[in-house]
């Protein structure tokens, strides 16, 4: 036959920027090859049947349940997931996604094992919009609609939303920066 | 300089790690380890005759296939009774792989290792077991009948009858002016948190040591229950609770049979196995909680004022009671919430079914009991035609009365005395908070637009922080940094942080220098557990006092160096100087060299501290009598008994009385639990313990069908809410420190759950004026109420127009 | 929950996916994989090989002209929800996708997918219902075209056997002096639905109202298109008693009971969204007479 049928495949991605390769099972949902074959342990797993949102990471850009979907079918693509959503600051450190500033100023998340799929999603949607405008309560409720979490009852997620909006309204570069940390919240813990 | 942390909204130090996917979760650990997976029953009551592994052993990178047979020594023996009880008169454990008889669904038979979780998977396909299928009971109300029994030597189905009693209560119920009984039923929910449990073992035959990594509540008690079940030394097994992805309960269970057959496989194969439990496993075989039928009896006078209550709770415990009675224990002895109730007796039978165990699920039995009381004002209201807040307010406990007796024994064997609270004022912020007195006028806007509204509210009192005791352990290095361990384990609750302030404001130092570890027994061997809202409680007060201690310790070293007395010292900013003295100062972390006699010059904190290094006295040993070398403390806090958090919800619904749909629109807080360590992170646990409440309330149940299969164990069917059905949350704080600790504080982490089903149940029977006797509900059972000829309407809607016509 | 053991092929032409369907047993088509992922994983389904669309070049279009909407296999829900050309010639299109689960599965479930899993809890089924639409299939012995009434043939199934792949669907353009609505009652948004409807009213020309149509989410084992104009023909659309249209609509409908509603409830809800959804889509009919 000419086309070919396979129980296993190499499967070629560039994931955050950097081209992987793995060998499969054409079985093997892409979620378990970013974490088990990749390494990238940072995409969660919470209910593997596509309803909690956990897994989400981007393929070429968009959000998607990374359980709902077989390594082989993205062979060839880009992926993003939580590990490469801060950039490097070209001094050997990291500059956070204004999500990733925006969860850990709201309190927006607690356990933290949904978060990497609210980072993802909630990331792929400000950057899909005009960041000048102003965010809408209705474009905040879709943007974390279709993740669950079980601990922080979502008000802090919203609200880390609008704050992340809102700092990226603010264009790179510029000198105001994002909306000033409140006084109360200077004594950062700082990372670990 | 240093910032006094204590009580002060500090971003979470964890968070680093885990916004940037660096966090390490269960399953994160162990790259290449086999995977294991179970055969689980399928039938909720049945023997076993038969299991046949013939078809599963050629399937490629099978690696062992263990049954009951396999089985040795005291793990063969069923999984042990954790909180035995006089009064659980017929306990009952499963064993950690079935032994000829399985009595519920999900139960394990057989766990598959392989090389990885899809090959285990494809094993256990293959294995055939063969079941006999026996009598199932489903449900409390199919157990007290007990045509069948899930258990053959308990017919009654009856695992406990637990009973308090306060006074003679059929007397006093006869001499009340005004008495009513009623019946009710709240369905079953579970933790459900977003990470399952999970297991990863590594036995090092060389060093003959075993490191067991479990996504637990209680690291400390599962290295236990593994020593002893694996006959292992103590000291050859460690436990870690890596990062948990949520735990509300369902994790305090242990061992769980996982817990003891993954390293049992580890040690028998000489690899590291693991299990990640998944979602269809973790409904059908973790922990559920809630189910219960509650019979009440009240007597009250004209005023509505209780004047003797007589409750009768069955309690469906599911098919096992590893966990004791502590439910049931909870439900009555906080039944009672901030009320002056003069006689009280409570019955809380508990009883067996073929469904999954009934453990602690954050409120752990007060959700029940505040449903029960709360359910009773409400009635008592309706039915003398008050105000169902001014029935509340004539009920309360007042701020005089503290420390007040109820005359009960609660959870933790002590008893149920309040050591604080304001609940008049309580009752005052949640009626300014919702509106409470202009809720007509809504009614009338909610009207005009075709809507039903109505209000509800519900108190409570929570016994929080239980004993016997945690500790903590800090420790200050030559670099500056404070190690801080406590054994208890953290699933979110931001211990890294709060844990870290309290250290920070008692030494001195800044939070960037202090370093928390939980729930590792390598790091503190001894603790209880995370559960009940104790870990603030407990571990926040031995964290407290092993600081305190070094403290001490630090200002007796850099009084002798500095020529000071202790007392003429602060630390501040990580130095020690003498109050006044600018210059007279030395840093704490040379004070943490000069601790230790032994000094070799590896770096340069110790060649600097040889400056303030003075000989010793020839005539004393170099350790003082009583002293040990280093900077460090270890202490316990051990309460003389809980103390008690309150709280005070109302909720606002809206009801299309076309399509029945429940709308939250407005949900009111407030919230008293001591002084706060971190405000920003208790708020936070009331934001999620009431997005839990609204999902049991309006959405969560366990829908098993009478052959106990439990019909909606997916994430599609069972249906925790989104963003799109937590309502927005209004909060307001109250604080009454606690006088029976040393920080002042009470647990906040259950509280959020707790009145959430009563404050709804009384909100919608507002809105619709049909008596609400079930909860949750949802919108198909509502319009069943709504159309029922039997449904009871409420008397308050008969005094209203266009209600309940 | 790791599906099962399967073989995988990815053919790069319509053709050839034929041909790997043909020569394999039990084998299935994999579009957006939003459904049937879940269901390998839980294995639930088991085929012995899955034959990816994925590659096949051609199918991501939506065409759209005068006659109606064809939507090509591998055109995603929220490439179709973001479509002008497709909303403004058949608005249900939009309505319904709208309400088609979270960004994330309409980022990757298809709508011929959807159509061709022949869940009758999904929207896209009853869409097509309702707008009288039809599928292209391929198989070996060509190119057809198959009305939606002839491919529904139960719950999860349809008449399409052996090797076949459905590589478009056509969704008739609104007809003129015409109004749509589409509306769910789910019990958690995104959920799939525990009632919803779509409804199509015309008008004649003097705004009097000429037919009206209405399908159904979750009521019933196939989607069905019920014909309500009986209880409002000829009315003027202002005065038309849509209520009327509602209870017609209870009386036809017959709907099945399950953990999140009762068969009574169902029953319910669909005459309460007949009605609203019937006064949104008159609105919009008469909207085109201004």
């Amino acid at each position: 036959m000419s086309v070919p049928v396979d129980t296993e495949r190499t499967v070629h991605l560039t994931v955050n920027g950097v081209p992987r390769e793995a060998t499969v099972p054409v079985r093997r949902l892409l979620s378990d090859a970013l974490r088990h074959d990749l390494g990238l342990t940072g995409t969660h797993v919470g209910c593997e049947h596509g309803v909690c949102g956990a897994c989400t990471v981007l393929v070429d850009g968009e959000p998607v349940r990374s359980c709902l979907v077989l390594a082989v079918q993205v062979d060839g693509a880009a992926v993003t997931t939580v590990e490469g959503l801060a950039r490097d600051d070209g001094r050997g450190g990291q500059v956070l996604h204004p999500v990733q500033e925006a969860f850990r100023e709201c309190h927006a998340l607690q356990c933290g094992f949904c978060t990497p799929g609210f980072l993802m999603t909630i990331a792929a949607g400000l950057e899909a919009r005009d960041a000048a405008e102003e965010i809408s309560e209705e474009e905040v409720d879709d943007l974390v609609g279709g993740n669950l979490c079980r601990c922080t009852g979502y008000a802090n997620i919203k609200k880390a939303v609008r704050h992340a909006a809102a700092s990226m309204a603010v264009p790179a570069g510029t000198v105001a920066g994002p909306p000033a940390v409140p006084a109360e919240s200077a004594a950062d813990g700082g990372p670990r | 300089m240093t910032t006094k942390l204590f009580g002060e909204p500090v971003r979470r130090r964890e968070d680093a790690r885990l916004i940037t996917g660096k966090g390490r979760y269960l399953d994160d650990i162990g790259a290449g380890a086999l995977a294991a997976a179970f055969v689980r029953s399928p039938h909720a009551h049945a023997s076993i005759t038969d299991v046949d592994v013939d078809a599963a052993l050629d399937v490629e990178g099978l690696v062992a296939i263990y049954t009951y047979e396999d089985l040795t020594g005291p793990l063969a023996e069923p999984l042990p009774v954790l909180i035995p009880h006089p009064q659980l008169t017929a306990p009952r454990t499963g064993y950690p792989l079935a032994n000829g008889e399985v009595n519920h669904v999900g139960e394990p038979v057989v766990m598959v290792v392989a090389t990885d979780r899809y090959v285990a998977e494809d094993a256990a396909e293959r294995i055939a077991v063969t079941y006999e299928e026996l009598p199932v009971i489903v449900g409390v109300d199919a157990a007290r009948e007990a045509r069948a029994c899930v258990h053959e030597e308990i017919p009654d189905n009856v695992a406990a009858r637990h009973h308090q009693e306060t006074g003679d209560v059929e007397p006093a119920l006869a001499a009340s002016p005004h008495t009513l009984s009623f019946t009710q039923y709240v369905e079953r929910s579970a933790s459900m948190p977003l990470e399952g449990k999970g297991v990863h073992a590594r036995w090092d035959a060389d060093d003959r040591s075993l490191r067991v990594h479990t996504s637990t509540q209680a690291s400390t008690s599962v290295r236990a229950a593994i020593a002893a079940k694996l006959q292992l030394p103590l000291d050859q097994v460690e436990v870690v609770a890596p990062d948990v992805g949520g735990g509300f309960g369902v994790k305090i269970v242990h061992p769980w049979p996982e817990e003891l057959l993954v390293p049992m496989a580890a040690i028998a194969l000489g690899r590291e196995v693991k299990w990640t439990e998944d979602r269809r496993e973790h409904f059908i075989s973790s922990a559920h909680e809630r189910q219960q039928r509650q019979e009440v009896s009240v007597g009250f006078d004209d005023d509505g004022r209780i004047t003797a209550l007589d409750v009768h709770v069955w309690h469906d415990n599911g098919a096992y009671t590893p966990y004791g009675i502590i439910v049931p224990i909870v439900t009555a002895t906080q039944l009672v919430g901030p009320y002056v109730i003069p006689v009280y007796r409570v019955v809380v039978e508990s009883v067996y079914t073929n469904t999954v165990i009934v453990t602690p699920y954050r409120g752990a039995g007060r959700p029940q009991g505040c449903f029960a009381m709360e359910r009773t004002m409400d009635r008592i209201a309706d039915v003398l035609g008050l105000d169902r807040a001014v029935v509340r307010e004539r009920n309360l406990i007042q701020p005089s009365q503290f420390p007040y007796d109820h005359h009960l024994t609660f959870q933790d064997g002590r008893p149920v005395i309040y050591d604080s609270g304001d609940y008049p004022a309580l009752l005052g912020k949640l009626k300014a908070l919702v509106g409470w007195d202009g809720i007509e006028a809504l009614r009338d806007d909610a009207d005009a637009r075709g809507k039903l509204l109505g209000v509800g509210m519900a108190l409570y009192v929570e016994g929080t922080g239980p004993g016997p005791y945690e500790g903590g352990h800090v420790q200050v290095l030559g670099s500056g940094k404070v190690l801080v361990s406590t054994g208890l384990t953290t699933q979110g609750q931001g211990h890294e942080t709060s844990f870290a302030q309290i250290v920070a404001s008692e030494l001195g130092v800044p939070i960037e220098d202090v370093e928390v570890t939980t729930g590792d027994t390598r790091r503190f061997p001894y603790a209880v557990g995370t559960f009940a809202s104790r870990a603030a409680v407990m571990s926040g007060n031995a964290i407290a006092l092993a600081a305190r201690g070094v403290r001490e310790k630090a200002l007796r070293i850099a009084a002798d160096v500095l020529e000071a007395d202790p007392g003429d010292l602060e630390i501040s900013d990580g130095v020690v100087q003498v109050r006044g003295t600018p210059g007279a100062s030395i840093p704490l972390r040379t004070v943490a060299v000069l601790s230790n006699p032994l000094r070799y010059a590896f770096d340069e904190a110790a060649k600097q501290a040889t400056q303030f290094a003075r000989a010793g006295s020839d005539d004393k040993p170099p350790v003082a009598e009583g002293d040990a070398p280093g900077l460090e403390h270890r202490d316990y806090y051990s309460p003389i008994r809980s103390t008690f958090a309150s709280g005070a919800h109302a909720a606002v619904v809206e009801i299309d009385p076309q399509t029945w749909e429940i709308d939250v629109v407005n949900y009111a807080v407030v919230h008293d639990c001591g002084n706060v360590v971190n405000p920003m992170i208790v708020e936070g646990q009331v934001h999620g313990g009431v997005a839990q409440g609204v999902g049991g309330a309006l959405y969560e149940r366990m829908a098993y069908d009478a052959d106990g299969q439990l019909q909606n164990a997916s994430f599609m069917d069972f249906l925790m809410p989104y963003a799109s059905e937590v309502p927005d949350i209004v909060i307001d704080h109250q604080q009454t420190p606690s006088p029976l600790n040393p920080l002042g504080i009470k647990g906040a982490g259950e509280a959020g759950v707790i009145p959430g089903s009563a404050a709804l149940a009384s909100a919608i029977e507002d809105a619709v004026g049909r008596r609400i006797t079930s909860m949750p509900i949802s919108p198909t059972e509502l319009y069943d109420l709504m159309r029922s000829e039997t449904a009871e309407r409420t008397a308050a809607s008969g005094r209203r127009t266009g209600v309940g016509a | 929950m790791k599906p099962a053991p399967f073989r995988y092929a990815d053919p790069r032409s319509v053709p050839e996916a034929l041909e790997v369907l043909a020569a394999e047993e039990g084998a299935k088509v994999l579009a957006g994989g939003q459904s049937l992922l879940p269901l390998l994983s839980m294995r639930l389904a088991a085929p012995a090989t899955l034959v990816d669309l994925n590659r096949v070049p051609g199918l991501d279009t939506v065409e759209v002209n005068g006659d109606g909407v064809r939507v090509g296999a591998l055109v995603r829900h929220a490439g179709l929800l973001a479509h002008e050309g497709a909303a403004r010639v058949q608005p249900l299109l939009a309505r319904a996708t709208a309400n088609v689960a979270h960004p994330a599965i309409r980022n990757r479930g298809t709508t011929v997918g959807s159509i061709a899993h022949a869940d009758p809890a999904g929207e896209m089924t009853s869409v097509l219902a309702l707008t009288g639409g039809s599928v292209t299939v391929a198989a070996l012995s060509g190119e057809r075209e198959v009305d939606w009434q002839d491919l529904f043939v139960g719950p999860l199934e349809t008449s399409l056997l052996g090797a076949a792949v459905v590589t478009a669907a056509f969704f008739p353009a609104l007809p003129p002096r015409s109004g749509t609505a589409f509306a769910e009652v789910a019990r958690r948004k995104g959920d799939y639905a525990v009632c919803g409807a779509g409804v199509v009213v015309t008008l004649d020309e003097d705004r009097r109202v000429a037919t009206v149509r209405a399908s159904y989410i979750s009521v019933g084992l196939t989607p069905e298109v019920h014909d309500l104009t009986d209880a409002v023909a000829g009315s003027p659309v202002e005065k038309a008693d849509w209520a009327a249209a509602g209870a017609l609509a209870r009386t036809l409908v017959e709907p099945d009971g399950d953990l999140h509603a009762s068969a009574d409830y169902r029953r319910l809800l669909v005459g309460v969204l007949t009605e609203r959804t019937l006064a949104e889509a008159a609105e919009e009919a008469a909207g085109e007479f201004e």
